[in-house]
């Protein structure tokens, strides 16, 4: 007879290689610098202009993604209409599309000879290859995850909440702010922390839009890319300041029900986690 | 005082055409799952738009298709109490109470009338608790205070008493009939029970397929029972299936 701590030998051992290959690489990446190395790769003339321009870029682009995302969130979630499904279908289409393909996209959109470059060029507004470019990108490639995860919290609303928040009193907004929007919080959270760190991972439709110009289009991605032709120190030291801050936002996210649960913002956190078991 | 709801509405293909024309005080409501009662209790509230009809509480007119008055939610006078209770799950209990007219009083004169209203449903050391640690019949008593902060013209409780164990549901039960009783405030109390509508004692209307088959006292409608479903809820022999045939 067997045991079943004995079964559950086997089935690690086969789970380990997808694991080694998960982890191996970033092992790599911590091992293959020195600290010196480090300190000559934060000193690359890349860096500091990459850094500062991936900051503003993705911040810029999450705040677009939050007041535009929210609203189309909300109405996913709420509206009975029967175009919800084609919405959903429009709004989850940049996750698969391959980002080359939404850079290529936003070319023909944006571009000089693209469906509203004439328009463009008559308010004399230029898109591609400038800083907005970037923001644009991160935008579009970034935004369906925080509406996917919007929406699934704000579905999770009890109807019946906005219901009773407006017969004490409270407009639509009111019964939004002061009801929906604290009883989701947690998704939108969440999701705001996957949407940022995809923007600030953006390389693919940022480089097709935006090019790689230092200083105006070039964020950490694309910086590593051409650090890696002269310098692999500075493409590793870059890479090290991305990773560190994905797996902040990981360990944020990973946190966030915890703190949530915790945080006594209404003076009822401490009763909350203790006695809801 | 004397309150009127005729409503008709159509929602998602579900037709609801009801009229209560009520003397003074509370009713309870009766029907089977999706008759309507829900619903309509939700558009009393007025979270649906209806096609046709008016509400009237007392004097005052909420809805009149004829006239085109439609009062927000909000300036309805309307205490929804919604099936589980409807607790604002990030406020403690205090705050779910105080939550009520937010734009007219300070937090502070919210907060002291909202600790009275506890107090008066001897829920007072239930304050600063979160809704998530509350019993089932705790809920309740501040579900039904913070109702109660608008001062409302006519009280909607959507089955205040199925999420409760016996017990709970034996001592809530004789509270919330006094409540209902004493003020003579317009009330609809949805119940699946027939001892709801026993120990309330008041006019039971019911409804099936969004509409009023049969309204009366509890007594009546055990006595002669214009359906199935009425027979089932009082536990008397259907109409639709006579006693044996005399010989």
């Amino acid at each position: 007879m067997t045991s079943p701590s004995t079964h559950r030998w086997p089935a690690f051992l086969i789970a380990i290689p997808m694991l080694g290959l998960l982890v191996l690489p970033i092992f790599a990446l911590l091992l293959a610098s020195s600290p010196a190395e480090l300190a000559a790769g934060v000193e690359h003339p890349l860096f500091a202009p990459a850094l500062f321009l991936s900051a503003r870029t993705s911040l810029l682009s999450l705040a677009i993604v939050l007041t535009a995302g929210t609203p189309l969130a909300w109405w996913l979630a709420r509206s009975p209409s029967r175009h919800k499904r084609t919405v959903e279908i429009f709004v989850d289409l940049p996750i698969v599309l391959p980002p080359a393909v939404m850079g290529i996209a936003l070319l023909q959109a944006f571009g000089r000879s693209g469906v509203f470059g004439g328009l463009l060029a008559d308010l004399e507004i230029q898109l591609p290859f400038t800083t907005s470019a970037v923001v644009l990108a991160q935008t579009v490639v970034s935004a369906p995850f925080y509406i996917q995860s919007a929406a699934a919290a704000f579905r999770r609303v009890d109807p019946d909440l906005l219901i009773v928040a407006r017969t004490l009193g409270q407009s639509p907004a009111g019964a939004f702010f002061r009801v929906a929007v604290p009883v989701a919080l947690p998704g939108l959270v969440g999701g705001a922390a996957l949407a940022w760190a995809r923007a600030i991972g953006e390389f693919g439709a940022t480089l097709l839009f935006a090019g790689n110009l230092p200083e105006t289009t070039q964020t950490v991605p694309l910086a590593i890319y051409m650090a890696l032709e002269s310098d692999v120190r500075g493409a590793i030291a870059l890479s090290l300041v991305l990773a560190g801050v994905a797996v902040l936002l990981l360990f944020a996210l990973r946190a966030s029900p915890r703190i949530w649960s915790r945080l006594d913002v209404t003076g009822t956190g401490r009763q909350r986690s203790g006695g809801s078991r | 005082m004397s309150w009127r709801v005729d409503i008709r509405l159509t929602l998602g293909g579900f037709d609801l055409a009801v009229d209560l024309d009520i003397e003074a005080g509370p009713i309870t409501l009766i029907g089977p799952n999706g008759s309507g009662k829900t619903t309509l209790l939700r558009t009393i509230a007025g979270a649906h738009g209806p096609t046709a009809g008016r509400v009237k509480l007392g004097e005052r007119l909420i809805y009149d298709a004829e006239a085109r008055i439609d009062l927000p939610p909000e300036e309805r006078k309307v205490g929804y109490v919604p099936q589980g209770f409807g607790l604002f799950p990030h406020l403690s209990a205090l705050d779910n109470v105080a939550f009520a007219w937010a734009s007219r009083a300070t937090r502070e004169e919210r907060r002291a009338q909202a600790m009275k209203l506890l107090g008066q449903m001897d829920a007072a050391p239930l304050a600063s608790r979160a809704p998530s640690t509350l019993s089932g019949g705790e809920k309740q008593r501040v579900a039904l205070a913070r109702a109660l902060m608008i001062e409302p013209e006519i009280l909607l409780l959507d089955e205040p008493l199925s999420a409760l164990d016996a017990a709970a549901r034996r001592n809530v039960r004789g509270y919330l009939v006094e409540r209902l009783t004493e003020s003579g405030r317009p009330a609809i109390l949805v119940t699946h029970d027939a001892r709801d509508a026993l120990a309330l004692d008041a006019p039971v209307y019911v409804i099936e397929g969004g509409k009023v088959v049969q309204h009366g006292s509890c007594s009546a409608l055990a006595a002669a029972p214009a359906t199935e479903f009425v027979a089932e809820f009082f536990d008397v022999p259907s109409p639709t299936k006579p006693p044996a045939p005399a010989p």
